[in-house]
Order: structure tokens, then C-alpha cells, then sequence
């Protein structure tokens, strides 16, 4: 069973549980795997009945399905916790940093860390945020952080998800559930807890309200839609915060404010929460096609009406090709060295590296620079020679277009599954909240790779979801 | 409240509503076609149902002639009928789905307990035999998303929103079943009823669930067609009658207009209407014309939901 080079994060070398998992694996040797096996089927009768769901695209009953949930729950101990935390924060406040220079003197380009053109040049840089400086100067206020382990110390970077992550929905669900069906588990671990995100989260955006709003800031969530993939996520949040749920359609600008249109008199918004992309923000200033957007949201927005959480434009700062700078941007804002690795990345747009990423193609794994979800990327161990020869045509044809880097040893977590427990890939989603302060939730969200020696563990790619605890001292 | 919330809320109260009565219409649909045909064409009772559930002219762009299986399906599991229960579950799951913040989680596990079972009911599976534990399974499941509803539920204007929605269409049905077969319950007929009135005149009364409170409220052997239009339109005791749709309509179009401290022109439409149906009484009615009466009802009903979402800006 025992992959050689891959990291168990329950089992040690010899074989005995690491430290964080010692009461869980004592407490699994007592289960007998009918009543296991009950729990997995309860588990999931309580999400479908929920309506926790998530909607696949591309699928012929393009409707909604659910994460499959692993009851099995992924350890982190508290020392483990520190340094990732002091990282992930060194982080987002470097990528605040960044976005606050990049749409404002650009020291970072002039001090020639990082070139010019791979941002002003970048899709994801909105001129239309030059010389604006949002509240607090905060630009990605709600980030998802991902993470991979691949031995007993090191964790790497691989995405930063500064625009609209999600999930966070899926961590509070799977806690509940867990706390549900196994409360004896959490008399014997001292579990952080995680239900007061959403206070967290709503802290945070009444703590970047415009300055110029004097009485209790209004705060909404901004949805596309039913029909949105992360539809459920977005009326949890706006549930848990207490805050409206509002469509485009909800809102409209009058006289550079925004408001609420409501049963009686229009109510101003402060605070605007929003899960729809930069491009469907505001036809008037972005894509005129859009039916998702608010029209004249943008022009209230510069003039400090309004604020938007997260910035338009922040999604150069979790670009692919961006991604690589991270360290040196790091470096550059906070003067300290990265407390979090970056996983070496090749960018295809040079040359030189286009050919080390051609000829090592069966060992890499190469991503769309804009992509997102685990749509469209190669993994080259597993990959077919077909599949790698189309990769070798679409590299040559667009390389600017791509990034590659080593197939990563993902740690695995024990993982239920029909014969009893078998270790399963996996990587870990914190979220971090950026206000006034920063606010880290312990523990995060951990996908799961459920195939056999998979390492994709996007939700659309069949990927599923565990329950995540920080242990306290 | 946002103008779309309440709008939701009202529309999921109505769709709930409306599947409820869709299976009730079936239910009498085929309780008369285990009857022996006392000289009727069969079709013509299907007709009737269509026309009671307003589908008929939606069943006809699709289907030649009527029979009991087709007007079955098309009842209640045709997508193309907006009526469909199937239809009234989807929008009012989809309704409560996108106020998911503003109902109580009983009410959306309720709601989105029935959808799912529900989609897993194959059509061509549903026989004769299942049709019975099918339909009242549909009852009881919009009779509980009420349930959690009045028991859950937080008294504010979303409250009101939902019982607009609930009495508007409880109303609309009650009405439309009455005057599909007015001219059975005309007063001529009483000295004149047969047993195919007599049997009629129950049929109706099935439809609202009212057959046996019927004999509770008139203690009187004989089912008299007076009574039991009296009984549909102006008792308050029947919960299905015009008359107590209407009281509480009244009442939340009352709260409505205190809490929002304005009188806006529903508020007059449901006062009017709930006063005409606390006043009046049968005689007067059958003098109008029960057939004038009930089309100005229907109306009346019509326009208050139309001039509800102009006030408050449903979206």
C-alpha cells in the first residue's frame, strides 16, 4: 500500500500514528467498518437533504451534485499550525502590498524585480484601478491559500486565490457534520474551532467600509445567481453573516450610491461582498453584454461609496505566470525571507524555458496561466502519449499561455474508503480575511483526491472534502 | 426585505399551494372514474378537471384527445405545464432556494426534501395502483412545508409575503373549482337534483376536502347545492372558503401597512374584497348571478397579486 517518497501524514516510517493522529487512529481501532460504513451513507443523507451542493459544468444534467464528504478527518498539531499561519499571513499582506503598488507608483517594476509587461501587459491587471486606493488599502480581503505538504516539514504554495475563493462553506459544513456524528471524537481532541467564521468575515468587511459612511455599514453578498455553481456557499455566508443575499438585478447606482431595492424605500449598501468576476461587475465599465452586473457599480465605487470585497483586479496578484515572483515580492514589501515555499515554476512565455518544459514534458505539470477549477492542465506522469502530444502542439502554438512545475509528491491521508482506510492525496485551503487586521481561520479546507494514486482534487474532477483540525496545545 | 425576497417568498408559498391542489383535482379526477358512469362520457369529467386546474388549453396543444393517463401525466409530471405539480415543486424549491436567507431551515429542508424525491419518480412507473399513496404523499408534503412554515417562521413581512402567496392561490382554486360547475349548484336545482347531482355536489366538495366538514357545519341528510356554495364562498369556519382566504389576506395586508406605517392600494383591494365577502350573503349572490360573481372573485384575486408586487416592488 505504501507509496515509496510520499508523505503519510497519519502513519510514521515504522509504521506507529504521528503524534496529532495517535487518539483518532486508537479511537478508528475500535469502529467496527459496518457501523463506518453506516456513518459514510448518513454523512451523505445529511448533506444532500441540506442542499449543500455544487453545480458541475460541462455535464449533460448540468444541475447541482454533491462534494462527496470523507468522515476521516486531516490533523495538523498546533506547532504546525503556527508556521503555516505566520506564513500564510507574511503572504497576503506582501500581495496586499503588491496590488497597492502595482496600481500606484510601481516601485516594484522600477526597482526591476519583476518585469513590466508581465503585469501591465497581464489580462488580469484592470487599468481602471490605477491611482484608486481602496479603504485601508486593502485590495484581497477574503484569499484562499493553497497548500500542499509533501514531507514531515515543508508545505508549498501552489495557488494564492485572491479573487473569489471558494469553499470556505464546505469547511463549516464539515465540521458540523463531523461534530454530528462523532462528537466522542471531539471530547478526546482538542479541536480549534471554526463556526465563528462568518463573524469573522463579517468584522472584516464592516471594518473596510467607506469613510465616508458614518452610521453601521450596510454589508451584502453579491451572487450570480441559483444557477452558480457556488450558489449554496454564497446564501450560507449571507445567511450566517445576517446580511442580504442580493442579485444584480437587487441593486442599482443613483446619484454615485449604491442601493438595495427593497419592499419599501431603497437602502444604501456599504459593504459589497461580491462572488461574481471582475468582467461581470459593471457593463458600463467592463463588459457591456454582462446581465450579471450593476450598472454604474464601478463609478460609485471610485468615488468611495462603496467598497468592494475583494478589489476588482486583484487577480493579477494570483496569476500563474505572476506566481513565480511571489518570493521576491515577499521579499521586496516585507524584507523578510518566505516562510512558505513556492513550487518552481517555469514560465513557457521564455523560450529557454519552453524548451526544458518540451523536453521534460512526462514529468511536469502544466497549467493554464488563467485557468482555474483543474480544467485544462496536463498532469505528465499520468498522462497518455496522445494526451501529452496535444500538449506538445497547444505549448508550441500558444506558450505564453502556460506554466509548468513538477509533479509535486502530495502528502496522502488515511481516507474511508470500501476496504477500511488507504492513504489519499491531498491539499489544504485555508482562508484568510484581511481588514483591519488579519484573521486566519485554523485549519482550512482539505480536498481529497478519492481515485487511487489521483492527484487532482478539484471538486469538479472528483475530488472530495475532510473535515480539517488544528489540534491546541 | 428585498422587493425579489418578498417576491420569492410569495411565489413559493403559491407554487406549494398550487401542488396541493393540483393533487387534490386528481384525486376527484379519479375517484369519479372508479364510478359508474350514470350515462356521462368519462372525457367529460377529465375536461372538467383540466378546466378546474386551468391546464386545458396547455393539454391540448399537446394531445389530441383527453383520457385518464395522459391528463394524469400531464398533471403532474409535464415540464411544459406550468401547473405541473412537478412544475409548482421546482419553482417553489427554486423560489426558496434563492431566499435561502430568509426561510428557516426546516422550511428548505421541507421544500427540498420533496424536490428530490420527488425527480426520482419515473413516470411510466406511476400505475393506477401507486397513484392513491402518490398523491396524498404530495399532500402531506406541501401540508408540511406549511407546517414548518407557521411553526418556524419569524411574524415579520417575509411571514406576510408567504401567506399572501398561500391564500391568493387557495382563493384562485377554490373559485375556479366552484365555477367550472356553477350551473350544478343554481338553486333551480334543487327541486330538480337527481344522483347525478347529488353526486356532483359531493365531487365538489371532495375537491376542497370539505366532505365531511361539510356535514359537521349543515347538519342536514341531503347535500343541498346552496349550502354548499355558501359553504365554499362565505363560511369562515371552512378553511378553504373564499370568505376565509380573505380574512387573512385582510390580516396580512393589515400588518403589512402597519409595519411599513402606509395604506397602499393592495391594502384597499384585499379590505374591499374581504368586506364584500363578510357582508354578503348567498342570496344576494345567486341574485347577481353565482357565475358573475364568482368570474368578478376570480378577477378581484387576479389584479390584488398583480397590485401586491406593484407596492412592494416585487423584483
Amino acid at each position: 500500500m505504501e507509496q515509496t517518497g510520499i508523505f503519510n501524514e497519519m502513519l510514521a516510517a515504522d509504521g506507529t500514528p504521528r503524534a496529532p493522529y495517535r487518539q483518532l487512529a486508537n479511537w478508528f481501532e475500535t469502529q467496527s467498518p459496518s457501523l463506518m460504513r453506516k456513518k459514510s451513507r448518513e454523512a451523505e443523507t445529511i448533506f444532500r437533504r441540506l442542499g449543500i451542493t455544487f453545480a458541475v459544468y460541462g455535464t449533460a444534467e448540468a444541475t447541482e451534485r454533491l462534494i462527496p464528504f470523507d468522515i476521516i478527518p486531516r490533523i495538523l498539531s498546533a506547532s504546525e499550525w503556527r508556521r503555516l499561519s505566520a506564513g500564510i499571513d507574511q503572504r497576503v499582506r506582501a500581495l496586499n502590498a503588491f496590488l497597492h503598488d502595482i496600481y500606484h507608483r510601481q516601485e516594484i517594476i522600477r526597482a526591476g524585480r519583476i518585469p513590466a509587461d508581465l503585469v501591465i501587459q497581464n489580462e488580469a491587471f484592470l487599468p481602471e484601478m490605477i491611482g484608486f486606493t481602496p479603504p485601508r488599502r486593502v485590495y484581497a480581503h477574503i484569499i484562499g491559500t493553497d497548500l500542499v505538504r509533501v514531507n514531515e516539514e515543508d508545505f508549498y504554495v501552489l495557488e494564492d486565490n485572491t479573487r473569489t475563493p471558494s469553499g470556505v462553506s464546505y469547511m463549516l459544513e464539515n465540521r458540523e457534520t463531523m461534530m454530528r456524528m462523532f462528537p466522542e471524537l471531539f471530547q478526546q481532541n482538542r479541536v480549534a474551532p471554526i463556526e465563528h467564521y462568518p463573524e469573522l468575515l463579517r468584522e472584516t468587511l464592516e471594518s473596510v467600509a467607506p469613510s465616508n459612511c458614518d452610521s453601521e455599514p450596510t454589508v451584502c453578498v453579491l451572487t450570480p445567481g441559483i444557477f452558480n455553481s457556488a450558489y449554496f456557499e454564497h446564501a450560507f455566508l449571507a445567511d450566517s453573516m445576517g446580511v442580504e443575499l442580493c442579485e444584480a438585478r437587487d441593486l442599482f447606482v443613483e446619484a454615485g450610491k449604491v442601493f438595495m431595492r427593497t419592499t419599501r424605500a431603497p437602502e444604501q449598501v456599504h459593504v459589497i461582498y461580491r462572488r461574481i468576476d471582475d468582467a461581470f461587475l459593471d457593463p458600463l465599465t467592463f463588459r457591456p453584454d454582462s446581465m450579471l452586473g450593476v450598472p454604474g457599480l464601478f463609478d460609485a465605487y471610485r468615488a468611495g461609496n462603496v467598497t468592494i470585497c475583494n478589489a476588482p483586479g486583484t487577480g493579477i496578484a494570483d496569476d500563474k505566470a505572476i506566481y513565480a515572483y511571489v518570493p521576491d515580492i515577499i521579499e521586496f514589501y516585507t524584507g523578510q525571507k518566505p516562510i512558505l515555499k513556492n513550487v518552481p515554476t517555469w514560465n513557457c512565455a521564455k523560450p529557454e524555458e519552453l524548451a526544458h518544459v518540451l523536453a521534460h514534458l512526462p514529468e511536469l505539470v502544466v497549467k493554464e496561466v488563467h485557468g482555474s477549477g483543474g480544467y485544462g492542465m496536463l498532469i505528465g506522469p499520468t498522462a497518455s502519449k496522445r494526451e501529452l502530444a496535444e500538449f506538445t502542439r497547444r505549448l508550441k502554438a500558444r506558450p505564453g499561455n502556460y506554466i509548468a512545475q513538477p509533479t509535486l509528491a502530495l502528502s496522502a491521508c488515511p481516507t474511508h474508503v470500501a476496504s477500511g482506510l488507504a492513504p489519499r492525496h491531498v491539499d489544504l485551503r485555508p482562508y484568510v480575511l484581511v481588514g483591519d487586521k488579519v484573521r486566519i481561520t485554523p485549519g482550512g479546507l482539505t480536498r481529497v483526491a478519492l481515485k487511487k494514486g489521483s492527484l487532482v482534487v478539484n471538486s469538479s474532477q472528483g475530488g472530495g472534502t475532510k473535515d480539517t483540525w488544528v489540534l491546541e496545545d | 426585505m428585498l422587493g425579489r425576497t418578498a417576491a420569492s417568498l410569495f411565489w413559493t408559498s403559491r407554487y406549494n399551494e398550487r401542488a396541493e391542489n393540483m393533487a387534490r383535482l386528481l384525486e376527484v379526477g379519479y375517484r369519479i372514474a372508479m364510478t359508474p358512469r350514470l350515462g356521462q362520457d368519462a372525457a367529460d369529467d377529465w375536461r372538467s378537471t383540466l378546466v378546474s386546474a386551468g391546464c386545458e388549453s396547455r393539454f391540448f396543444a399537446k394531445h389530441d384527445e383527453i383520457n385518464k393517463r395522459a391528463v394524469m401525466l400531464h398533471m403532474l409530471f409535464d415540464p411544459d405545464n406550468p401547473s405541473s405539480v412537478r412544475s409548482c415543486i421546482e419553482a417553489a424549491r427554486n423560489n426558496a432556494r434563492s431566499v435561502r436567507t430568509a426561510i428557516t431551515g426546516e422550511m428548505w429542508e421541507s421544500i427540498n426534501t420533496t424536490y428530490i424525491e420527488f425527480m426520482e419518480v419515473r413516470p411510466q412507473h406511476m400505475s393506477d395502483d401507486r397513484l392513491p399513496d402518490f398523491l396524498s404523499w404530495i399532500k402531506q408534503r406541501s401540508m408540511l412545508y406549511r407546517g414548518a412554515l407557521l411553526g418556524t417562521l419569524m411574524r415579520n413581512e417575509g411571514y406576510h409575503f408567504s401567506q399572501f402567496g398561500t391564500f391568493i392561490e387557495r382563493a384562485d382554486n377554490t373559485a375556479r373549482i366552484l365555477d367550472v360547475k356553477y350551473w350544478i349548484l343554481l338553486p333551480d336545482n334543487e327541486m330538480i337534483g337527481g344522483s347525478l347531482d347529488r353526486y356532483q355536489w359531493s365531487t365538489i366538495l371532495r375537491s376542497v376536502s370539505a366532505h365531511r366538514s361539510y356535514r359537521h357545519a349543515y347538519r342536514d341528510a341531503h347535500i343541498r347545492p346552496f349550502n354548499v356554495a355558501e359553504f365554499l364562498i362565505l363560511r369562515k369556519e371552512m378553511p378553504r372558503s373564499l370568505a376565509y382566504c380573505y380574512d387573512w389576506i385582510e390580516e396580512s395586508a393589515e400588518a403589512l401597512a402597519q409595519r411599513y406605517g402606509e395604506h397602499p392600494p393592495s391594502h384597499e383591494m384585499a379590505t374591499a374584497t374581504a368586506a364584500l365577502l363578510g357582508k354578503g350573503t348567498m342570496r344576494e349572490i345567486f341574485q347577481e348571478g353565482l357565475h358573475e360573481f364568482l368570474t368578478d372573485m376570480i378577477t378581484r384575486n387576479n389584479a390584488l397579486g398583480t397590485q401586491l408586487a406593484a407596492d412592494y416592488h416585487f423584483a
